[in-house]
């Protein structure tokens, strides 16, 4: 009999159809994936699961008898338990007082006697934490196993994790999955929320695939390739906007990173002594797990931070440390990684499409508005952009965002653009727009620096290909040299070709296959 | 367990309907007078009579027209001055006691002053005031942009260390050597600012309060600086990223508020007072907050908040003539409308819809 038994689950979110019609079960002593993409409607399933949502429709059967579950009281009472992505603790507090909070029943608080009975539950469960630390000193990975104990303190018998991975270092990710394994091995049922396919078939037993908001079946982890579980994931084998010829006729280096090093918001090191080109007329792919400096490494060449060491040379003039201002001069064109941050979300569409320039719009002291508006109707009618100039900007859609991102730099006709996940989150549509725009740029014999997690998108569209681990570059490919395989290993910190322009001889790679 | 279905519901919207802008002081004005009509019931008086005699009347009367621009005056400085800090994200409160700085310098400038015809005394004068005031809101801001201080906190009690030295000039070097009193001796006539309308109080300083508008309503909407200010305090993170300087921005924004605050103090030295008191703001720079937020930062907004707030002022003195109620009923008035208008603007974001 199935631990949990959700039939017929639909939630709708306004217009978008969240759940529709979702069926899932879940067995006692198994690790169940849910995978998916980006908004194909994991977490709501699970948040309706832990009773942070109330679905519109259908059934949730715990141990065969069927419950209702308003709050995450509720699910508690039914022995789930969840740890989200954003973790509920409260930092002053040790862990002992965080996995009791709100859980003991008597008024008076015996210290001693609360990191016993923690400890006691710590050593039970495996999870390997200090009763008496403070949660403010513990790391991610040990705020993670905070939550998972606060969890099974609570006599869950079914733990649901939200992405647990996207905030963890490698190392980490093994004592996870070894945890996960001791405690499925006792009996307990554990959701595993990802869309990392080579996760899901290491660890998982069975996967549930859901896409746009439906559940598209569920397999054997077993009996499954990752390729199988990628095609039901996305629907599609490959994306309509590829790279077509791929040695364009690169010109003369545009860009040439030397030795750049760059601390990220904490002050540890980042970006670790990188060194790379960028020719005219090419596009250079930069792949990597999130979190691998990636994001520091777009930020230090756009000049909103400030790097520690290292040149970067634009056109052979150096312009790292340089301000925004300096380095747009230089003929860079920058996007920023959160398209949310790049633009002004009270302020009309025009004036953002001119924020980085407007002094270019002034004359005799005075803003030519007319002119700005101008401008931003020709961009909107070049860029396919569903808005009028006067809109503000926060009432446009993701898509639309990114485009008058886009347009605020290509209006400049740049000859070296930096665009850091530049079709994350978006639609089909809006991203094969954006995709087709970055090649014409690279026709037009620009050059690109194309930052992103998405293989696919760096491998559609990148002439050759760096690939970030730890602050570093695990090693640059030439497009028609790189498999998914390679790229795989160098993500995973698997094969260096440190600091080589020239790739090695061909990867061994592990027996797994990646399509 | 359903929950109970409403046929109407509240629903935000990013578009508001263009008609609800013209709508909102109407609805605040019925808003106001439901609330407060029991209480001025309560003190024997009809309350349609009273707001009359609270808003209308005091219309139909030139000397009190007059009035109402004298009394409007020191809010339109105090209303720009906080506009141009707010459009910045820079949440000065100190404009009080910027308007204080602004006040001692055009105090002592015109003492000595009076050797010079008024052309060049009253330039000087303003241009002091300006530059006292800039200096007054010069460390608050500089602690701001270096430290990141929170000005509010810094602004605010920047207030009472301006009030405390009025006070000790007041009553050190500065009392009045003939009655005594803590009051500064009277600036040269040369300094005092000229009357626009004989047998009125109407100064030359309403003209200037106006030209600052005019020149608010250019720096925010035809320069690029306007937009600068604009972009740092609704989107640091984009600003930055578009390569503003966003500290040089809010530490300008800061000094020029500051200065416009400190032209308050000399407006209302020169040509109302002609010497410093300590009582010489009834929390003109507080006002000018509230000035500023109900003209929803915009300067034609501020003009007509400022113009409001006089009218009010002068009504509530009228209706306590005509009616014989207590003054403090006018108080309570012009404070409930305050929160009704301000609650008003937060329900133009949103809709009624059935559902």
């Amino acid at each position: 009999m199935s631990v949990i038994e959700m039939k017929n689950i639909t939630k709708q979110f306004g217009d978008l159809v969240a759940n529709d019609a979702v069926d899932f079960d879940l067995q006692r002593g198994e690790v169940h994936a849910l995978l998916g993409e980006n908004g194909a409607g994991k977490t709501t399933l699970m948040r309706i699961l832990y009773g942070l949502y109330k679905p519109d429709s259908g059934t949730i059967q715990v141990d065969g008898r069927p419950v209702a579950i308003h709050s995450p009281k509720d699910a508690i009472t039914n022995g789930i338990g969840m740890v989200t992505q954003h973790f509920a603790l409260v930092p002053p507090l040790s862990v002992a007082e965080n996995v009791v909070l709100g859980y003991g029943s008597s008024f008076i608080y015996q210290k001693s006697e609360v990191e016993q009975k923690v400890a006691e539950a710590a050593q039970r469960f495996g999870v390997d934490v200090n009763p008496t630390a403070l949660v403010r000193h513990l790391s991610v990975g040990q705020r993670q196993r905070v939550e998972i104990l606060k969890a099974l303190y609570r006599n869950a018998r079914v733990l649901i994790l939200d992405e647990p991975t996207a905030v963890l270092i490698p190392q980490e990710v093994e004592m996870l999955f070894e945890t996960l394994i001791r405690l499925k091995n006792e009996g307990l049922a554990i959701v595993f929320i990802s869309h990392k396919l080579h996760e899901v078939t290491q660890i998982t037993d069975r996967v549930t695939v859901l896409r746009d908001g439906q559940a598209i079946g569920t397999v054997l982890a077993a009996g499954v390739t990752q390729s199988q579980l990628a095609k039901m994931m996305v629907g599609r084998e490959s994306f309509g906007v590829r790279r077509q010829n791929t040695s364009a006729a690169a010109g003369e280096c545009f860009l040439e990173v030397k030795g750049l090093s760059a601390n990220n918001d904490k002050g540890l090191p980042a970006v670790k002594d990188i060194s790379f080109k960028v020719k005219c007329a090419e596009i250079l792919g930069v792949a990597g797990v999130s979190g691998n400096g990636q994001k520091e490494l777009a930020e230090t060449l756009s000049g909103v931070r400030k790097p520690t060491a290292g040149q970067v040379l634009v056109n052979g003039i150096n312009v790292a440390g340089c301000t925004p201002t300096e380095i747009s001069a230089a003929g860079v064109g920058r996007v920023p990684e959160d398209r949310h941050e790049g633009v002004v979300g009270e302020m009309t569409v025009y004036e953002n499409m001119a924020l980085d320039h407007m002094d270019d719009f002034v004359h005799r002291g005075i803003l030519d508005r007319k002119r700005m508006v101008r401008q931003a109707e020709e961009l909107i009618a070049q860029f396919q952009i569903k808005a009028r100039p006067r809109d503000r900007v926060r009432t446009l859609s993701g898509g639309n965002l990114q485009k008058v991102l886009l347009a605020r730099v290509l209006s400049r006709n740049p000859r070296l653009i930096i665009v850091p996940q530049p079709t994350r989150g978006l639609d089909i549509g809006a991203t094969d727009t954006i995709r087709r725009q970055l090649l014409g740029q690279r026709q037009r014999g620009a050059a690109v620096l194309l930052i992103s997690e998405d293989l696919e998108e760096i491998m559609a569209l990148a002439d050759r290909i760096a690939v970030m681990y730890e602050g570093e570059i695990a090693g640059i490919l030439p497009a028609a040299e790189a498999t998914p395989e390679k790229l795989g290993l160098l993500m995973g910190g698997g094969a260096r070709h440190t600091h080589t322009e020239e790739p090695r001889p061909p990867v061994e790679h592990a027996g797994r296959e990646v399509n | 367990m359903a929950a109970k279905k409403f046929t109407w519901r509240l629903v935000r919207t990013d578009t508001p309907a263009w008609w609800m802008t013209p709508l909102i002081p109407l609805l605040a004005l019925i808003g106001t007078f439901i609330l407060t009509a029991g209480l001025i019931l309560w003190s024997k008086a009809n309350p349609f009579e009273a707001y009359y005699y609270l808003l209308i009347d005091p219309l139909t009367s030139r000397s009190m027209v007059l009035e109402m621009l004298v009394s409007a005056t020191p809010l339109l400085f105090t209303g720009i001055a906080v506009t141009v800090a707010f459009t910045t994200g820079y949440f000065n409160i100190g404009a009080e006691g910027q308007l204080y700085a602004g006040a001692v310098a055009a105090a002592g400038l015109g003492m000595v002053l009076g050797g010079l015809p008024p052309v060049l005394a009253l330039p000087i004068m303003i241009l002091g005031g300006f530059a006292a005031g800039m200096l007054w809101a010069l460390i608050p801001a500089l602690l701001r942009v270096k430290w990141g201080v929170d000005e509010v906190v810094t602004t605010l009690l920047s207030n009472s260390i301006m009030a405390y030295i009025v006070s000790a000039i007041l009553n050190g070097p500065w009392r009045n050597p003939i009655s005594g009193w803590p009051q500064s001796p009277d600036i040269a006539a040369s300094a005092q600012f000229f009357k626009l309308i004989q047998r009125s109080r109407l100064h030359v300083g309403f003209i200037l309060a106006l030209a600052t508008l005019v020149a608010l309503w250019f720096l925010l909407t035809r320069t690029s600086f306007g937009m600068k200010m604009r972009a740092v305090g609704m989107g640091k993170l984009a600003a930055r990223f578009a390569g503003i300087n966003v500290d040089r921005t809010v530490l300008t924004a800061a000094l020029i508020s500051g200065g416009i605050a400190g032209i308050a103090g000399v407006s209302e030295v020169a040509g109302m007072q002609y010497h410093l008191i300590g009582a010489l703001s009834p929390g003109y720079g507080y006002t000018g907050i509230i000035v500023a937020t109900l003209g929803s930062l915009n300067a034609w907004g501020v003009g007509f908040a400022a113009l409001f707030f006089g009218l009010v002022n002068i009504g509530a003195q009228n209706v306590s003539g005509a009616l014989r109620v207590p003054i403090f009923l006018s108080n309570i008035i012009q404070a409930t409308m305050l929160m009704v208008a301000l609650g008003m603007f937060l329900l133009k974001r949103y809709r009624i819809r059935r559902s």
